[in-house]
């Protein structure tokens, strides 16, 4: 700091210093919103996502058809057909009635999974992280069993192994994050872990439980976060690819994986209708990929 | 290094053992006695007792998965419930299957992953590099399934260029290196390509940039060196994780074929493993995801180990 000699430098250096405290006490939080706000693509990808969410949430309010009620003499209509303006399914169904409800599934088993697997992993990544020793040695080399399995391989195994069904193919989605999760968890907080002002809130007589709670989730939370969100898009397309393969969700439900392997056959006969399904997994999962980069480099996390 | 070297091959022995006791596990973690993957549900009693005798099903579970162990090492990955053949029989047929599939489309990956993202990290912040990001975010981000099923749609349904099924003419299996064969392959390795591409490129970019802000560059350039001098420092520094990358993408993409090779009905494990999980046929189910996840593991050590010899900078005790 350069020495104040008169009283009018001390004035303008206080001046500063109180116009700093001002930017700084708007928060980490508004920085980063401010640096999102001037990312196009991120508030694109944002705004995108948003409007699925609606869409899929108010179906029933949008939807001209019933998502069931298929009929024989309408099947595979094309595209632009008057009344069903994405054309109809196999079954006669109206596609973009299907789409809608189908959106419910495939976002919920691409986000649920990533949920879970946040909650435990972080658990387990920053008690391995903070506590070391034998506990950490327990847990990342159960973590490395898991890892040395290629993460479809390991999502198709466990769900073939428990069959068909939603509940098995979450399950099997959410084990096959949790040990990529517990590696940044544990990562971090060891980073964390070794600051200064960890030793100090020890030497002050802090429990390792407050330790944990106050100063290293608050510095380990982002980050772990941030990884996590750009797992949605990948967990959305194993999810939807259990589904086409008959794992996941069973028929007649709707969900874009499964649409989108019951139309495969139609391939021949209407074939741009037999994409579409596939066409919102692509847009989802590339737009929660651009989300999680964007945020990445408003939080300005490293990785 | 040596030291290092033999305590990374060691390390992998717990791991190949671990991931065997997953694989062991599916069998128990399947609604149904396990006894149901090896003898058909509608077996008269007695029979399911002798089998039940003769698997060892009536030891405790480690006693179990030793006499499996001891089983699978000496090659015995038990038989087909479907077809009654040995698992091993259709499994080695269909894993040279997959394994050319995914050697061919990481190769395609690597290679157009190293030219997107070299140009990407040279010419930063330009046209080509937002092209070449944008590239890569796709291929990372697309459901490659449906990108099989657009391919098929383009190249096979509108334009009848190349076939959409199998490979080889009539459904063949036995593979040969000519035309008739290849053109099978084109729309398989093309879809399953994009993802390492994606991965390659991203990871390049990356890497050259970085090399490229280092001060030995800029000496080199004060030194007046050529660009295509330069150019070969840049390999040679981005070379091992380059490698490394790549390496680890053929393993996934070994699992990940999975979903194209049902696609387009490629005659490997993806297949085998459809079927298998179509008719609930367990030893299956359970041979083909060892043996995929063995390769995986001897994969990850001998990626290690090439990237410990290629690059001097890691000494590791």
């Amino acid at each position: 700091m350069s020495t104040a000699t008169t009283p009018s430098a001390a004035e303008a250096e206080l001046a500063v210093q109180a116009r700093q405290a001002q930017a700084k006490s708007d928060g980490y939080w508004a920085g980063v919103w401010k640096r999102v706000r001037r990312d196009p693509v991120t508030i694109l990808c944002a705004s995108i996502l948003l409007l699925m969410l609606l869409a899929i949430v108010f179906a029933p309010l949008l939807a001209p058809h019933d998502p069931y009620q298929g009929s024989m003499i309408r099947r595979l209509r094309a595209i632009g057909t008057p009344n069903y303006p994405l054309g109809t399914d196999e079954l006669g169904r109206d596609i973009l009635t299907r789409l809608l409800y189908g959106g419910r599934l495939s976002w919920f088993m691409g986000i649920t999974p990533v949920v879970f697997a946040f909650i435990i992993g972080t658990t387990l990544g920053v008690t391995a992280g903070y506590v070391g020793g034998k506990v950490n040695m327990a847990i990342m080399r159960v973590t490395d069993v898991f890892y040395a399995f290629p993460s479809v391989l390991l999502a198709v195994a466990i769900s073939g192994a428990l069959g068909a069904g939603i509940f098995n193919a979450i399950l099997a989605l959410t084990l096959v994050f949790i040990p990529q999760i517990i590696r940044v968890a544990e990562s971090v907080t060891q980073g964390v872990r070794s600051l200064d002002f960890v030793d100090a809130a020890r030497a002050s007589g802090a429990s390792g439980f407050t330790i944990v709670r106050v100063h290293v989730l608050g510095n380990v939370l982002g980050p772990i976060f941030v990884y996590a969100t750009s797992l949605i898009s990948v967990c959305m397309i194993i999810a939807s690819g259990l589904s086409f393969l008959g794992l996941g969700t069973k028929p007649p439900e709707p969900e874009w994986g499964l649409m989108l392997n019951t139309l495969r056959t139609a391939i021949y006969v209407q074939p741009w209708v037999a994409v579409l399904p596939g066409a919102c997994i692509f847009v989802t999962s590339i737009c929660f990929n651009l989300l999680a980069d964007g945020l990445r480099q408003a939080m300005d996390v490293k990785g | 290094m040596i030291l290092y070297l033999l305590r990374r091959v060691l390390y992998a022995i717990p791991i190949a053992l671990a991931v065997g006791f997953v694989c062991f596990m599916l069998v128990q973690i399947a609604p149904g006695d396990p006894i149901n993957a090896i003898v058909p549900p509608d077996a008269p009693a007695d029979v399911v007792e002798q089998v039940k005798k003769d698997y060892g099903l009536d030891k405790p579970l480690p006693a179990q998965f030793g006499l499996w162990l001891y089983k699978v090492v000496q090659g015995d990955l038990g038989r087909s419930l479907a077809t009654g053949r040995p698992v091993w029989s259709d499994l080695s047929t269909a894993i040279g299957n997959t394994l050319m599939l995914a050697f061919c489309a990481s190769t395609l990956g690597f290679l157009l992953g190293c030219i997107l993202g070299g140009l990407a990290g040279t010419f930063r912040g330009s046209v080509l590099d937002r092209g070449a990001v944008g590239l890569a975010v796709a291929g990372v981000s697309v459901p490659h399934y449906w990108l099989g099923m657009v391919m098929v749609v383009i190249f096979s349904v509108q334009l009848n260029w190349l076939p959409a099924m199998g490979a080889g003419p009539g459904g063949s299996s036995d593979w040969a290196w000519d035309w008739d064969h290849v053109k099978h392959l084109v729309l398989p390795m093309v879809t399953l390509s994009v993802i390492p591409m994606g991965i390659v490129t991203r990871t390049v970019r990356g890497l050259v940039a970085e090399i490229m802000n280092q001060e030995f560059i800029t000496a080199l350039r004060g030194k007046g060196m050529t660009r295509g001098a330069i150019f070969l420092h840049v390999v040679k520094n981005a070379a091992p994780n380059a490698l490394a990358v790549m390496g680890l993408q053929l393993g996934y993409l070994m699992g990940g074929s999975i979903l194209v090779e049902t696609v387009f009905s490629w005659p490997g494990t993806g297949l085998l493993l459809n079927s298998a999980i179509f008719q609930r046929d367990l030893p299956v189910l359970q041979g083909t995801i060892l043996v995929l996840a063995m390769f995986f593991v001897a994969l990850n050590l001998i990626v290690d180990l090439m990237q410990t010899a290629l690059d001097p900078r890691i000494k590791r005790a």
